[in-house]
């Protein structure tokens, strides 16, 4: 998609960081709690802000209270601690609930909750009844083209396909112009190809229309496609909030790091300023202290191999995925790295190979205490 | 998983436990998850020798896994915790390392707390404090809606004029066939049953009275009300339970638009204009089947009928019937309304809170207008 291209290639990267920095914050979560029972918050701890234009990804595995923050963002859940402030109004508190239909929040929801007996127009123009009839004829017919849906305004939801009704739930969101607009796992109900044209139109239309959004997904590749900025969440409680390639390259906590792509940990010990394993020494980043039990963090494309006679780590298995080969290599302690090859680079189970590690995206965490300090 | 190339050859051979004469228990075969079936039900069956101390002899397990290893912890754990000493002996060092595993990963389990029995008094407790929780919900709609309702006044072109028209028409015009019919039927019933006695005395004429009075004061707006409260109340139970279980209600909300100005009000309002027209006509067509009654039984002509009526029945009986069916309107839009905002789980709940919904109205309505007659006696009216 050219306009999200265009903005990562910018040549004066630095000015337009600085410029974004410079947005106001839009959405801002304080410390929040959320409990459906006394003494068992479903989150906690939540702290993290919007800029105007922003998306912003939750990412986590189910249950671990994405969707609830959603709802609190919304308003349709109280919280139980801390606060949120949308444009700079405080609208939950444990004191204050500033109801969602006084929040212009504009919310797509998982299975779309399109009004099934009006027509794709009256869907769109539903929470518009309050301006004169030719202004929102208007900007229902502007919004129509904007999201593609031109010529079949006269159809119900249910004659449509669920990549049209989503649009038709995108439209009806943003004809109010909303301060900040929810999705709600918004393609985990269509086809899996059809949803990175959506994936590339929602995000086109977002930048288009300068929304400001907030997406729940459990899928990390989609989180990287879409996001400008991922909450990692896991159990209530936030885990890493940062750019989509920091969480990638440096995951503050083993949880993030395993759960945004395949990772290996590999258990090492820090002697003379480098971290020495099975399989090499790695620069010591974080500067643990010598003699401190450390575990090291590799992804699959860092791991090369080599056939080689006089090795001790030998494949265990290979998977075939198309673009690439992926090897599980045991090592002689018994632990286990994979390797992604080439496609082309077919080795049998058993071969004996040579480890070659490129150190640049490896990531250090204490053994015992698993978060980084300066994570 | 497998401790050794070589065990899987001889997995032929089927797993097994005996006891020999001196009350050695053996283990011997493969004791892996092919063979735990029939393995599980010969240790259910098992009769495990007498004596504080068992002694297992596993010297023939030739293969174990972790299903084995599980199946092995969990026997030898049932006798230890009845309080018997077990000696397990020659177990190879690879499979005892196993069986360690499953028991370190047993024991690990927290239990389960809170799921204990409740006592008698914690169950009323629990289901008072759950009654009292409902009431303070009730009533903080009531107040809700309320408070919707001077606002929705104050403004009156906020009113949804077409969810209005729309509500009258499905509640109150849709109504009239069955509501005509019933209450035909209950003059006709009433005029039978009255005749009987009548006759006995001679005073015939009385029957308008009896049916004048009875419909029009009480039996018309009660029937009214019933009917209505299972006609639409359930269907806004069930409208509302739908909408929200579909999200359709959190995405009028995320439209700026609350829902009780866009589905309870208009609903009130409509039964609250049509509930006293649908009495209205229900006291016509109740007295008419009285009349024709009047007539084939007790020889009371329409003119006749009609005259009596008009001397017998005073105004005030219309009119606190009448008055009486914006109150029984309120309670039904209401409750259905509540019900269908309760619902929290999926469709299965729709219909539990329709029917509760229902059986609450025609509750209150009951209630309520037991409470009209004494008050209304009170005052001598």
């Amino acid at each position: 998609m050219s306009t999200g291209q265009q903005r990562r290639t910018l040549p004066d990267a630095a000015l337009r960081l600085a410029e974004e920095r410079n947005r106001p914050t839009v959405l801002e979560l304080r410390k929040v709690g959320c409990a459906y029972e006394k003494g068992r918050p479903a989150i906690a701890d939540m702290s993290f802000s919007v800029r105007e234009g922003e998306i912003l990804c939750l990412l986590g595995p189910s249950g671990c209270g994405k969707t609830t923050t959603l709802r609190a963002i919304a308003g349709f859940e109280p919280v139980s601690a801390g606060a949120i402030y949308l444009a700079g109004r405080l609208v939950s508190s444990p004191d204050v609930l500033v109801p969602t239909e006084q929040r212009h929040v504009g919310m797509v929801f998982q299975e779309y909750a399109l009004f099934p007996h009006l027509r794709v127009v009256e869907n769109i123009a539903f929470g518009l009844q309050h301006l004169p009839a030719d202004q929102r004829k208007a900007q229902v017919r502007t919004m129509l083209d904007m999201v593609g849906l031109a010529g079949l305004e006269r159809r119900y939801p249910h004659e449509l396909s669920g990549g049209q009704q989503q649009r038709v739930a995108l439209a009806r969101a943003l004809v109010q112009k909303p301060v900040v607009l929810l999705l709600d796992e918004p393609f985990s109900s269509l086809d899996p190809d059809m949803t990175g044209k959506m994936r590339e139109d929602l995000r086109h239309l977002l930048m288009h229309t300068k929304t400001t959004a907030v997406l729940v997904t459990h899928d990390h590749e989609e989180a990287f496609a879409m996001a400008d900025r991922i909450a990692v969440l896991n159990n209530g409680c936030l885990e890493q909030f940062d750019t989509p390639e920091a969480i990638y390259h440096t995951p503050a906590t083993p949880f993030v790091a395993d759960f945004v792509g395949q990772a290996d940990f590999i258990p090492g010990l820090v002697e003379n300023g480098t971290v020495m394993t099975e399989i090499g020494e790695f620069p010591n980043q974080v500067g643990y202290q010598g003699g401190t039990k450390v575990v090291v963090m590799i992804r699959p494309d860092d791991v090369h191999i080599e056939p080689s006679d006089h090795c001790t780590a030998h494949i265990l298995a290979r998977q075939f995925r198309g673009s690439e080969n992926l090897y599980t290599i045991g090592l002689p302690s018994g632990h286990v790295v994979h390797s992604s090859e080439s496609s082309t680079s077919v080795y049998p189970v058993g071969t004996p190979v040579e480890l070659q590690v490129i150190a640049t995206h490896t990531v250090l965490f204490e053994q015992d205490h698993p978060r980084r300090p300066n994570g | 998983m497998r401790m050794k190339d070589n065990t899987v050859l001889t997995m032929e051979q089927s797993a097994g436990i005996s006891v020999s004469p001196e009350g050695i228990v053996s283990c011997d075969g493969p004791w892996t998850l092919p063979h735990l079936a029939p393995l599980e039900d010969r240790l259910a069956a098992f009769l495990w020798p007498d004596g504080p101390t068992v002694v297992v002899n596993a010297g023939k397990t030739t293969a174990m896994d972790t299903g084995g290893a599980w199946l092995l912890q969990r026997s030898l754990g049932a006798l230890q915790r009845d309080g018997r000493q077990v000696e397990l002996r020659d177990l190879r060092p690879e499979f005892a390392q196993l069986l360690q595993i499953v028991s370190t990963t047993q024991a690990a389990i927290p239990p389960v707390e809170g799921l204990g029995a409740r006592t008698k008094l914690e169950q009323v407790g629990f289901l008072a404090w759950n009654r009292l929780n409902q009431w303070k919900n009730g009533l903080a709609f009531l107040g809700e809606s309320l408070a919707a309702w001077l606002r929705l006044l104050a403004t009156l072109r906020s009113i949804r004029w077409r969810a209005l028209c729309r509500s009258l028409e499905l509640d109150g015009f849709n109504a009239l066939p069955i509501v005509g019919l019933l209450t035909f039927l209950m003059g006709v019933v009433i005029a039978y049953q009255g005749a009987e006695q009548l006759r006995k005395f001679g005073t015939n004429i009385f029957i308008v009275d009896l049916v004048g009075i009875s419909l029009l004061r009480e039996i018309a707006p009660l029937v009214t009300a019933i009917l209505v409260a299972g006609r639409s109340g359930s269907a806004y139970a069930a409208q509302l339970g739908t909408m929200k279980v579909t999200e359709e209600l959190d995405a009028v909300r995320t439209l700026g638009i609350s829902p009780m100005e866009l589905l309870v009000l208009p609903k009130a309002l409509a039964l609250v204009i049509a509930l006293p027209l649908l009495t209205v006509y229900a006291d016509a067509v109740g007295v008419f089947g009285g009349m024709l009654i009047a007539s084939g039984q007790l020889g009371v002509s329409f003119t006749e009928f009609l005259t009596r009526f008009e001397e017998a029945v005073a105004l005030r009986h219309f009119l606190i019937g009448v008055g009486k069916a914006p109150v029984f309107a309120v309670i039904i839009a209401l409750v259905g309304c509540y019900q269908g905002f309760q619902i929290r789980g999926g469709v299965d709940d729709v219909g539990r809170h329709t029917t509760i919904s229902v059986v609450q109205a025609i509750f209150l309505v009951i209630v309520f207008d037991a409470f009209f007659s004494i008050a209304l006696n009170w005052w001598g009216l």
